[in-house]
């Protein structure tokens, strides 16, 4: 990687050899201006022009400008442009520049300093040149070279190269897209679940350490620590940047998805909070699927889980009201949900049943889907939901799957369905210890019993539920069911 | 390539009450897990139980294993492994019937 002639054009200049001072020190200097972090990239569009780090601008080799040429845009030298164009390649493209650039770095921690560097440095370097064609091309290239430059001075972090490469990349041929090394590396089953969560945000969606600390309600302090631990395990234990082989990988690539399933479902229904619904969250998850569906288009799971999470939070707009208060599914305004993303996971679904036996992901999202096909909530199909869980059970016996088809069972007439033998279906799993302290089993009973007329065993368990829910929203509408009780009675 | 020690946790008690047909098939057990892992393999042993272990701590000498816990260190294997999916490829085939195995990257010093 050199700054000669002949380069493509999308291509910032390599770092000024020998004035500017240790690079690492150097990208903590110049982001310091922004803040510290790269949130504050993303939040660019308010700083700016006020905030952008001027003392970088030297560090732009003028040869650049004449080599990158400015998009179409009349305005792309506006400081508002940029900075929107800044703010969203860091949305779009982070995983892809950072997973390119730990290639080169050999070191997590040392690319992403590099990748930070990148993007404060596209805000000046962009406002003077114009946006570059390709933005993720000029960022990896800058971060790279950051990265290179870096590694040259600095021996002492040579020879630490933690990161565990099967083979060294070449500098010359196009910049493969890397990201699912990044991926597995993130996801791997040697890190404890909640580190898989928190490295797979920070490294593959560029969230701070403070973000994913709120997205967790942990203290940044604790979720910082965890990064840490994370990222010296994966270099002690010498955990592979590679994409795992065919015969591990279905696998490894259940952990993935299991990742984004958790990121999903804790934004879904926030576990505590004033508001039902974590937007950042189940909007990175879903960014993640896509990820995933691009990178491994082939996959069934994939295509489930994308499917499941397309038709999932296709209800979003109907959950609340405009008081913030709880929507059941049962009274949700249908018209409010989102067709397209619901057409999206169709055939999605219809793709990812395919594959024999289906994955969890694709029947969870085939029952979804029943829902999404019901024009109204008596139409309902709960006969074929109740077939879906069966199969789910089958082939992914978990507790809270046996809750979802007791409920099903509920909601279902004739032979062998309704409440009453919902209830007992509901009562088989009291004892699972796995569901304890679950308040949707709680909730599920009392609506079962409420609607069996046994107001005061219904009373019990929406009060027991009430104990469980942290959810400011969810806890909110159990006390309405209570006061309805009451009212009744 | 890396070292790591895989550390077989098992429970006693189901040694102590195993017949002698079950304790022969452990035995072939590890030696076809050591005839298939040869490469990997660096060395290994098997440990006597806790009831004759004898810990000292700060000086103080007395009977019994470190930690008291119901699946106790039994023995180990040292391996050899580019990485750790290729040590936990080996270490999932280490017998460990009546527990498990923990796998610890050995820590290497730099040269100076």
């Amino acid at each position: 990687m050199s700054t000669t002639a002949g380069e493509p054009q999308d291509v910032p200049a390599a770092p000024a050899a020998g004035g500017a001072v240790g690079a690492a020190a150097a990208s903590r200097g110049s982001l310091a201006g922004l803040g510290g972090d790269q949130r504050a990239i993303a939040a660019a569009s308010a700083v700016l022009p006020a905030d952008s780090p001027r003392e970088d601008a030297a560090a732009t080799d003028p040869r650049a400008a004449a080599t990158d040429s400015p998009g179409e845009d009349a305005a792309a030298t506006d400081p508002r442009a940029v900075a929107q164009a800044v703010a969203e390649a860091h949305r779009r493209e982070w995983a892809l520049v950072l997973a390119a650039t730990a290639r080169v770095a050999g070191d997590l921690d040392l690319a992403e300093e590099c990748v930070q560097d990148a993007y404060a440095k596209a805000l000046t370097a962009w406002a003077e040149c114009g946006i570059p064609r390709r933005p993720a091309a000029w960022l990896t290239t800058a971060a790279r070279n950051r990265a290179l430059d870096v590694l040259r001075r600095d021996v002492a972090l040579r020879k630490r190269l933690p990161l565990l490469l099967d083979e060294l990349p070449d500098p010359v041929a196009e910049i493969p897209d890397e990201r699912l090394r990044l991926i597995f590396t993130c996801c791997h089953p040697a890190l404890a679940l909640e580190a898989q969560v928190a490295l797979t945000l920070r490294l593959l969606c560029g969230l701070t350490t403070g973000e994913v600390a709120r997205a967790f309600l942990v203290s940044e302090a604790t979720m910082a620590a965890r990064i840490t631990r994370a990222k010296k395990k994966i270099a002690a234990a010498r955990i592979p940047y590679r994409v795992p082989d065919t015969e591990e990988l279905p696998e490894r690539i259940e952990a993935v998805l299991a990742v984004v399933d958790l990121v999903f479902t804790t934004g879904h229904t926030a576990p505590a909070g004033p508001e039902l619904v974590r937007t950042d969250l189940v909007d990175r998850a879903r960014d993640l699927a896509r990820m995933l569906r691009v990178l491994l288009p082939g996959d069934a799971g994939v295509a489930g889980l994308l499917a499941f999470i397309l038709l999932t939070d296709a209800r979003r707009a109907a959950r609340v009201d405009a008081q913030g208060r709880l929507v059941l599914l049962e009274d949700q305004d249908r018209a409010l949900w989102d067709r397209d993303a619901i057409a999206e996971g169709r055939r999605l679904v219809r793709e990812a049943l395919r594959r024999r036996p289906p994955t969890r992901y694709a029947l969870m999202a085939a029952i979804a889907a029943v829902h999404a096909d019901a024009a109204t909530w008596e139409a309902t199909d709960w006969p074929e939901i109740v077939g879906l869980y069966d199969l789910l059970l089958r082939y992914r016996p978990s507790p809270v799957a046996a809750l979802n088809r007791a409920v099903a069972i509920g909601f279902a007439e004739g032979d062998g369905y309704g409440p009453e033998r919902g209830l007992e279906a509901l009562d088989g799993l009291a004892l699972e210890p796995r569901l304890a302290g679950y308040a949707y089993l709680a909730v599920a009973r009392a609506d079962m019993l409420r609607r069996l007329g046994r107001r005061a065993a219904a009373r019990a368990a929406y009060e027991e539920a009430l104990l469980f829910t942290d959810n400011d929203v969810e806890g909110d509408f159990l006390r309405s069911r209570l006061q309805k009780l009451d009212g009744n009675s | 390539m890396s070292k790591y020690l895989v550390l077989i946790y098992e429970d006693e008690a189901s040694y102590a009450t195993a017949d002698a047909e079950t304790l022969n098939g452990v035995l072939a057990d590890h030696m076809a897990f050591i005839a298939d892992n040869k490469d990997a393999v660096l060395s290994g042993e098997p440990l006597m139980p806790t009831t004759t272990a004898t810990s000292i701590r700060e000086g103080v000498v007395t009977d019994g294993a470190f930690a008291e816990t119901k699946e106790a260190l039994g023995g180990y294997y040292l391996i050899e492994a580019p990485d750790i999916d290729a040590a936990l490829a080996v270490a999932k085939q280490v017998p460990a019937r009546f527990g498990g195995v923990e796998v610890r990257p050995v820590m290497v010093f730099e040269q100076p």
